[in-house]
């Protein structure tokens, strides 16, 4: 690590808080917002949850959190796109 | 600084962008073949586009003192049409004695479907019979760390294929560990709403060191920025770190792997 931790909140602090103001920001538009939300809001409060974790895998633990953890191919690709968050078996 | 595009589809992009990395630095470039936007109808169309990969875009390049290099192959977001991919697979190798062709990519998965799995492993033979380098794509978001474990496992299921001549590209925090610890090179790809930002990336190589990775753009036509590379070795100086170790991510690494087939000449 080429930096002190001062640096680093030099260097990132302000890119940071504003990432984390837009992310509340999105919430607040998510709950003004009318009707039914899909798997991706649950997913992305599960993720949030892994902000609070002690240690430095953090990254590693919010990509988790979206990713699908399941093992085998699927039968048929019917899409080409990928939306962020994993449906869930069946979706 | 000079550095190396490791990872760029230069069809989607302006002369400018040649021009302006030309003067960041760039000195060679690499371009996979990949999904054009929309899938196409036919191996003819695949023909033409690989003429355009080994004929269009080194003279172009060339205009600004870049040397352009290539891969072939049909990408995995349209190999659920296993007939298309048989049909292009038996294209590729009018192709492979083009003095820009690298090897086979980046092929990988999509969607992790069977007939994906199916064409992975057909591209994987073909490179192997050919004693080809392998650039390989792995998923978006959800489906990438899934789709690098399978990945992972059809290369490890072919004895034929040296993991230093393969490199897995795209990797972020949760997949970079399995394909370094698999022998394999790792690419980390700098794009403004998915995949690494420079702050992650230089993260990731302050974390997992600094050997058999590289940083790519990716440029494309989607969101994405052709002087990414340039711009996240500025960041890294920021930081504080040596200008070895900046040139070695930029341009000595992509050249060690690259020079693993004699057609990468600078």
């Amino acid at each position: 690590m080429a930096m002190t931790r001062q640096k680093v909140l030099d260097q990132y602090f302000m890119d940071a808080r504003h990432k984390l103001i837009d992310i509340a920001a999105f919430l607040d538009r998510v709950d003004r917002a009318e009707g039914d939300a899909d798997f991706r809001l649950k997913a992305f409060r599960d993720a949030m949850k892994r902000l609070d974790d002690n240690g430095k895998d953090r990254a590693h633990d919010v990509l988790m959190a979206f990713s699908d953890p399941t093992g085998e191919p699927i039968a048929v690709a019917h899409g080409k796109g990928a939306c962020g968050a994993w449906p869930g078996q069946g979706e | 600084m000079r550095f190396i595009e490791p990872h760029a589809h230069m069809v989607s992009r302006t002369t400018d962008d040649y021009a302006d990395m030309a003067t960041a630095g760039c000195v060679a470039l690499c371009e996979p073949a990949f999904w054009a936007g929309f899938d196409r109808g036919s191996a003819d169309g695949f023909r033409d586009y690989f003429r355009q990969l080994t004929e269009v875009e080194p003279r172009r390049a060339a205009n600004y003192g870049i040397k352009h290099f290539t891969w072939l192959c049909i990408n995995p977001k349209e190999s659920e049409d296993m007939a298309l991919a048989a049909d292009v697979l038996s294209v590729i190798p009018e192709f492979m004695e083009c003095p820009n062709v690298l090897g086979i990519g980046e092929i990988g998965l999509n969607k992790n479907s069977r007939n994906e799995i199916k064409v992975l492993q057909q591209h994987v033979d073909l490179a192997a019979a050919h004693d080809q380098l392998i650039l390989v794509h792995t998923p978006h978001l959800e489906d990438k760390h899934k789709g690098t474990r399978l990945i992972l496992d059809v290369l490890k299921y072919d004895s034929r294929i040296n993991p230093e001549r393969v490199m897995i590209d795209h990797v972020e925090e949760h997949t970079i560990g399995m394909v370094l610890d698999a022998g394999h090179w790792g690419g980390m790809t700098l794009y403004p709403e998915s995949k690494c930002s420079p702050a992650r990336a230089i993260d990731m190589v302050e974390r997992f060191g600094s050997e058999r990775l590289w940083w790519d753009a990716a440029c494309d036509w989607g969101p994405s920025v052709p002087l990414a590379v340039p711009r996240t070795a500025c960041e890294m100086r920021r930081r504080g770190h040596d200008e070895s170790l900046i040139e070695k991510i930029i341009f000595e690494n992509p050249k060690s792997f690259l020079s693993q087939t004699d057609r990468f000449q600078l």
